[in-house]
């Protein structure tokens, strides 16, 4: 691999991870408070709204039903809005928080679900406010699966931030396509290959190793 | 644990019960009751959908007492201690815990009266993610407790139920006695005037529910702490109850001191519920039983308190000289009053006999019908 390939290649690792933290970071920010409001507004729920409830499931629906290409361009007025700009790494980084939230929010919702209500019932005869609820129970009650679904999210990041060299982002995925596939180099698409190979299966392995230490719930 | 309740009265809604508004007319237990009330529960009503599983309960919680309430499921109990902390809230009726209407209290009203409450579950219900030591504190966190005031605390209520070396290990990793165990001190952490046991040993074997109810009532006992359990299992109340209330489809049926409604049960549910625990007559015999006089009658003798402290048995053979034969029951001692509850075997002929002498002396009797030939 000659050395500006070599540059190209180490750039584009960097920008696929900037793409994937900072839009990882921003969908647990917000995805992980969308998933309490759908469990709390749920049926039964500790705040339970069934109408903010419905609202709230047909934007994360709406969403999350936009294929992602289409939401990377439709998204371009706000991208500039926030960004100053609609291309580059950064300027990815908004469509893909704002795909991944609502992913994210799901997720969420599933394991917060999946607490036992008699765990928030024992959290209400003590005396226990709403806050106490979330922060005491629902939240650390469900972290293991928080945090693995938090994995599959970033993982499913990977994938997206490909897409996003359509809006001159680069990364790995971009490198693939227009060096290995567009220009028939093999060796450069066999290498970008690889290494999200080895950085979907670290994304994994760490996050497994941070659910096997947070999962109290077996013996 | 002097400081417990020394603490205790300096809790700040501590204004507690003597004067908890007008005694109803209609409630004998009520106007008899001696000791004041923790909680007065007046005319509670509660519907799910079209079937009613409060149907008018009215109950009084003494001060320092075990109140068991018993039924079987679906009868209602479980609305009803859920009612005692607002869990539940009933379509109409008052709660009256510490002089106040739980059923007219907002939640965020709720939430500090609740920490005056202590449960316990049947499934524990323990923070899987918490050390034994931070489920315990939880209730003083919540209260808005300092770490070392939570430490501490934990550390005495683990050393009362005996889990002080199992502070750091998380619930995964405990028997269900112990869970419960833990369940106990993390109930008793805000130092409350009232225990609510729901189903609490339900899941237990006998063996450690027998140490768990062992436990309860040493903790009523030392913290003069009362304490209000549903159960379905009359073993349970038998253990450790004072007072026993009988619900069935929403109405309490039966009420009063457990020994008494142990020797003279009135309703049908509690004779059923009662069934598992007392002397049955043998099924053979039963079988056998006619009502056409002849051969033995078979008696049911059921006698408490003082008409069981007498010898009524060797008087009946040697003062009325009428032989008997014992064919099953025996001695049971409930909140140390005897409870004698025997099937006796008598000629047909002197079954009348054997039946006024035993009255005579305030034992119940009850011919249960005839066998022919040896019982």
């Amino acid at each position: 691999m000659s050395p500006v390939m070599l540059d190209l290649f180490l750039r584009s690792i960097w920008e696929t991870l900037l793409m994937t933290g900072a839009s990882g970071i921003i969908s647990l920010v917000a995805g992980l408070p969308l998933g309490l409001a759908l469990v709390a507004t749920g049926r039964g729920g500790i705040a339970e709204n069934v109408w903010v409830n419905r609202v709230l499931g047909a934007i994360i629906n709406g969403f999350r039903s936009v294929p992602f290409i289409i939401l990377l361009v439709a998204l371009i007025p706000v991208t500039r809005l926030i960004v100053g700009t609609s291309l580059g790494t950064w300027a990815a980084v908004v469509p893909l928080s704002i795909a991944a939230t609502p992913y994210y929010a799901r997720i969420a919702e599933v394991s917060l679900r999946e607490v036992d209500r008699g765990l928030i019932e024992a959290a209400r005869a003590m005396g226990g406010n709403r806050w106490t609820i979330i922060r005491e129970v629902l939240v650390p009650e469900a972290l293991p699966g928080l945090v693995a679904g938090f994995t599959v999210t970033l993982v499913t990041l990977v994938g997206a931030s490909a897409m996003a060299g359509a809006i001159g982002a680069g990364g790995l995925g971009d490198l693939a396509i227009r060096y290995g596939y567009q220009r028939f180099e093999t060796t450069v698409m066999i290498a970008v290959v690889a290494v999200l190979i080895v950085l979907v299966c670290g994304i994994q392995w760490i996050g497994d190793r941070i659910v096997a230490t947070l999962d109290h719930r077996k013996a | 644990m002097a400081e417990v309740l020394a603490a205790r009265s300096a809790a700040p809604s501590d204004e507690v019960g003597a004067d908890v508004g007008p005694v109803f007319e209609t409630m004998d237990t009520v106007c008899s009751a001696p000791a004041e009330a923790v909680v007065r529960l007046i005319e509670l009503k509660r519907k799910f959908g079209t079937t009613a599983a409060l149907d008018g309960v009215s109950l009084t919680v003494r001060k320092g007492e075990i109140l068991g309430i018993i039924g079987r499921s679906g009868a209602g109990k479980s609305t009803l201690i859920r009612c005692l902390n607002g869990l539940e809230r009933p379509d109409s009726g008052q709660v009256l815990v510490e002089g106040r209407d739980l059923a007219r209290l907002s939640e965020r009203e709720l939430q500090p009266l609740r920490r005056r409450i202590g449960m316990i579950f049947q499934h524990f219900n323990l923070l899987s993610a918490k050390t034994v030591e931070d489920n315990v504190a939880l209730p003083l966190k919540i209260e808005g407790r300092a770490k070392p005031e939570r430490r501490q605390r934990a550390a005495e209520l683990l050393d009362l139920v005996g889990l002080a070396e199992k502070a750091k290990a998380y619930p995964a990793s405990l028997s269900g006695g112990q869970k419960q165990r833990v369940g106990i001190a993390r109930a008793l952490a805000a130092r409350p005037a009232l225990l609510l046991s729901d189903e609490a040993t339900s899941a237990l074997d006998p063996e450690t529910t027998a140490s768990i109810l062992a436990l309860l009532k040493d903790i009523n006992r030392r913290l003069g702490l009362t304490i209000v359990l549903i159960t379905h299992e009359m073993e349970v109340v038998r253990t450790i109850a004072d007072r026993i209330a009988v619900i069935d489809a929403g109405r309490i049926v039966e009420e009063g001191p457990v020994w008494k409604v142990f020797a003279e049960p009135r309703s049908e549910v509690t004779r059923s519920l009662l069934g598992t625990i007392r002397p049955r007559l043998p099924s053979e015999i039963a079988a056998r039983l006619s009502q056409q006089p002849g051969g033995e009658a078979i008696l049911r003798v059921e006698a408490a308190g003082e008409g069981a402290r007498q010898p009524f048995l060797a008087e009946l053979a040697t003062a009325a000289g009428l032989p008997f034969r014992l064919i099953h029951g025996g001695m049971d001692h409930i909140q140390g009053q005897p409870v004698a509850s025997l099937f006796l075997a008598v000629p047909a002929r002197d079954a009348g006999a054997a039946g006024q002498f035993l009255d005579a002396h305030g034992i119940k009797t009850e011919v249960l019908g005839y066998v022919a030939g040896d019982a």
